[in-house]
């Protein structure tokens, strides 16, 4: 599923992907043949049954999951093997879980600051003070460590140390799906707005239809390793689907039906 | 089946002494369970893991627990002596943490977990236990339950984790299940179906359901009343159906910041946090 | 703040170092360990085992001060004297020197040797564990195997057989100890690896561009040193009755420089008749001992992480 690709102008094209683990001695094929393609400053969504290959599809963007098959291009270029530094100063991810994706001893400071020593920035000082601004947290949180923040907190500073390198793409893996409603609704206008002023592009990977919708201008919906279908915004609200599962889970977000 | 409420809590408090001075977690929470759905809402940092934590007295230090009442089906839970405390943990009352991933063992096979926690309860031979463990996956909608049960816990996804600990404390049949997140990395399918396994439990078998999370339109739908905490109070108690009309700004406020399908693409509306709340 | 009283100065140290706000990197840290501190002291068992290091500490600096006698000076008229006898202490030993006196300079030999093995093995037991746990695969295989090799012997056994190739002393007898008290370090240190390797932090300090190194060092060797330390502040009785050990059997310091161990080898002669001289560096090393374990003991609840949250 899909359809022609016109890689010459996409900024992220993923093409046939397959990832295949092995889980001791079987291959497990979490991802069969993905294929889909993301224009530049464009916000992009994947949806799907979990354990369908979301977070697998960010991480072999990111080159931390073994990709057996299929092609990612960046600005129609090929990624390196392993990934460089160039590519770290141009995609970046935040994670799922904001409780495991801070380092427990770390404090915010070095936590903002060791990406700026790895690609050797030179306002060290400032970019920290700044990048804490961005993502409206205040200059005292800057020297706690993570367990001394809440979950919101920390998901913000998951997002200050992804943008701090200025990178152009944003891979969001569920980025709201531990935050209550009132967080989500500040985490994801934070994310709209630093989206308009960076001029970046996103990735994200959400269970919530309605997250989705909020921030995506076009989706996929994936299960089980495979693409069901790709769907524009705004066929979300008018349930114009074609595929029986997407149908199942715009009605399964209406809420529990007893 | 008595009127008798299976669980009552009465001024509830949850402190911190550290050395970096006090944090009062939970500050006087009183309410009653009975053999129902009860969900609590809340927003991060407002104690609903606290409160769930302490009805099992699993605060750990610094943190302390008080209680003017914590009963359990006629058992006071605070004079219990920590063994029977911990056989009614094991058998009676259980809970589903908020964070799977680090409930399981990272270098254990999730086989082996859960044959481990099986045989706990019952004396049961080991392949025996291993087809149990397979069936509890495949009853919370795991797709591949052998290759999961060869799995180490960073194999999974976020929402395999998740249902893995669901099937684990389902395992010796509580009386109480206290669900804390349960649902939250799952997809809304699964999570439906997840659901109607508890819901399956509270209708057939009577448990009582204490259910926190933060989706105010799940816990809607889902529970028969809902508990709104603020601050490490209980600010609202309201039948789940009436939860569109809460009173409360806070529970408003709540309502009010969730985005949905087709609706503006405006930046949403934040909570306005009012110092008068707490 | 140069015209700030005494007392408003040291008000202001207090402030600073219990501020929720710190304002830089070097306060944050300072901030960590006070509090570290603070909890350390309200165990009072940590404060015993704290007495009793710093106690051996001072004892080793200042023996010219506490010692009453120069530890070697043999006085064969005074030969076996009681504890009390004579202004000696705790009594003399078969040379006529008097025992409380080597004891005080028999804890230079104790604290060289704590301090020596403390530093050496812990870390190369570090290094080797995180480095096998990170890198897998076959370097994993490897490291491991030779770990495991030097496990299998009992410690002292091993520590025996490197003095008896190297020849006896105590420098040499602190390096067998040292070469034979890694391989838990190591253990210790891949077992904590394993469970942090694959956490979503270490993947984003790779995306972030970190190499092999820095993951090793800045990211999981601060998750490791808890358990390391914790276990090495244990060990140290162990590493004290196996130097004790050593000297016993002459294999360690050799005499007549003042050792404990050598001292219980020598005094055992006269256990029956004169039972102090073996008795009182027997009770030093039991003393001790009890300091580092009372410490380790207490370092675990201040310094792992699982106790403290969750
Ligand atoms: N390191 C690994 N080794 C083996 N299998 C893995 C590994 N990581 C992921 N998988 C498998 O790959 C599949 C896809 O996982 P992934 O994390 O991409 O799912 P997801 O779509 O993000 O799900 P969720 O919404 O639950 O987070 C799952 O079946 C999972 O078990
Ligand atoms: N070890 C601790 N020391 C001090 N304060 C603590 C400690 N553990 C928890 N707290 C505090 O207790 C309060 C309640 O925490 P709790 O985990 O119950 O929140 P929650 O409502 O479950 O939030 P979330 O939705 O983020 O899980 C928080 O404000 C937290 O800061
Ligand atoms: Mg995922
Ligand atoms: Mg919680």
């Amino acid at each position: 599923m899909s359809g022609p690709q016109s890689a010459g102008n996409a900024k992220i094209a993923v093409s046939d992907l397959s990832v295949t683990f092995t889980q001791g001695r079987r291959p497990v094929r979490a991802v069969k043949g993905v294929s889909f393609s993301v224009k530049p400053l464009e916000s992009f969504g994947l949806v799907g049954e979990s354990g369908s290959g979301k977070s697998t599809v960010l991480r072999a963007i990111c080159g931390l999951a073994p990709v057996s098959g299929g092609e990612i291009r960046i600005d129609g270029a090929a990624m390196a093997e392993p990934r460089d530094k160039a590519f770290a100063r141009r995609v970046q991810m935040v994670f799922q879980d904001p409780y495991g994706s801070l380092h427990p001893r770390h404090t915010i400071d070095r936590v903002l600051s060791e990406p700026l020593a790895i690609h050797r920035f030179s306002d060290r000082e400032d970019r920290i003070v700044q990048a804490l601004k961005d993502v409206g947290l205040d200059a005292r949180f800057r020297f706690r460590l993570p367990h001394q923040l809440s979950g919101g907190q920390r998901q913000r500073v998951a997002i200050a140390r992804a943008l701090i390198v200025e990178p152009e793409i944003l891979l969001l893996d569920e980025p709201t799906s531990a935050l209550d409603a009132s967080i989500q609704a500040e985490v994801l206008n934070l994310l709209t707005r630093l989206r308009e002023e960076r001029n970046l592009t996103f990735v994200m990977v959400s269970h919530d239809l309605a997250v989705i919708d909020h921030m995506c201008e076009r989706l996929l919906v994936m299960r089980g390793g495979e693409a069901v279908e790709a769907l524009e915004r705004s066929a979300l609200a008018d349930h114009a689907v074609s595929s029986d599962y997407t149908r199942t889970l715009l009605t399964a977000s209406e809420g529990y039906v007893r | 089946m008595t009127d008798e409420p299976l669980l009552e809590v009465e001024n509830l408090r949850v402190r911190f002494e550290t050395s970096r001075g006090v944090t009062e977690a939970v500050r006087g929470v009183s309410f009653q369970v009975g053999r129902e759905r009860v969900g609590i809402v809340g927003e991060s940092g407002s104690g609903k893991s606290m409160t769930g934590r302490s009805i099992l007295r699993l605060i750990r230090p610094p943190g302390v627990a008080t209680a003017d009442r914590l009963m359990f089906s006629g058992i006071d839970l605070q004079a219990l002596s920590e063994r029977r405390m911990r056989a009614m943990r094991g058998r009676r009352i259980a809970m589903v943490m908020q964070d799977p991933k680090y409930s399981l063992n990272p270098v254990m096979r999730i086989g082996s977990q859960l044959v481990e926690a099986l045989k706990v309860h019952e004396r049961i031979s080991k392949s025996k236990a291993r087809e149990r463990a397979l069936q509890m996956l495949a009853d919370v909608q795991i797709r591949d339950p052998e290759r999961v049960l060869s799995a180490y816990p960073h194999e999974l996804s976020g929402g395999m984790g998740q249902r893995v600990m669901i099937a684990m404390m389902l395992i010796p049949s509580p009386d109480l299940l206290i669900a804390d997140e349960p649902t939250s990395a799952l997809d809304v399918t699964v999570q439906l179906e997840v659901l109607r396994i508890l819901d399956g439990l509270v209708k057939d078998r009577g448990m009582g359901l204490i259910f926190i999370s933060h989706d105010l339109r799940l816990v809607s739908t889902f529970c028969d009343r809902v508990l709104v905490m603020y601050l490490g109070k209980i600010v609202e108690e309201i039948d789940a159906s009436r939860l569109q009309d809460a009173e409360h700004p806070y529970t408003r406020g709540l309502l009010e910041c969730l985005p949905a399908i087709g609706g503006s693409h405006e930046p949403l509306k934040v909570l306005k946090r009012d110092e008068a709340w707490a | 703040m140069s015209d700030m009283t005494h007392s408003e100065r040291s008000g202001g140290l207090k402030a600073w170092l219990t501020s929720d706000t710190p304002a830089s990197r070097f306060q944050a840290r300072a901030i960590n360990i006070w509090f570290a501190w603070r909890d350390l002291l309200r165990n009072p068992l940590a404060v015993i085992g704290i007495v009793i290091i710093a106690a051996l500490i001072l004892m080793a600096v200042f023996a010219p001060l506490i010692a009453t006698d120069p530890p070697n000076r043999q006085d064969l008229a005074a030969r076996l004297l009681a504890p009390g006898v004579d202004g000696h202490l705790l009594g003399t030993d078969e040379l006529g020197r008097d025992i409380w006196s080597r004891i005080v300079y028999g804890s230079r030999v104790t604290l060289q040797v704590v301090a020596l093995v403390a530093l050496t093995a812990p870390i190369f037991g570090l290094v080797v564990g995180t480095v096998a746990g990170t890198l897998g695969g076959w370097t994993d295989r490897v490291l491991m195997r030779i770990t495991d090799i030097f496990l299998a012997f009992p410690r002292l056994i091993l520590a025996l057989a490197f003095v008896a190739a190297l020849g006896p002393g105590i420098v040499n007898a602190i390096f067998a100890i040292a070469l034979t008290a890694w391989p838990p370090y190591a253990r210790v240190a891949r077992a904590e690896t394993l469970t942090v390797r694959r956490a979503d932090y270490i993947a984003a300090a790779r995306l972030q561009g970190a190499g092999t190194l820095r993951i090793i060092t800045g990211h999981i060797m601060p998750m490791c040193l808890s358990s390391v330390i914790i276990r090495v502040t244990l060990d140290m009785a162990g590493i004290i009755l196996t130097a004790a050990g050593l000297g016993f059997l002459g294999l360690g310091a050799q005499p007549p420089l003042a050792e404990w161990g050598a001292m219980i080898s020598t005094g055992r002669q006269y256990l029956l008749s004169h039972w102090w001289v073996a008795t009182m560096p027997g009770l030093a090393i039991l003393i001790v001992s009890l300091g580092f374990n009372l410490l380790g003991d207490s370092l675990r609840d201040v310094l792992d992480p699982r106790g403290g949250q969750k």
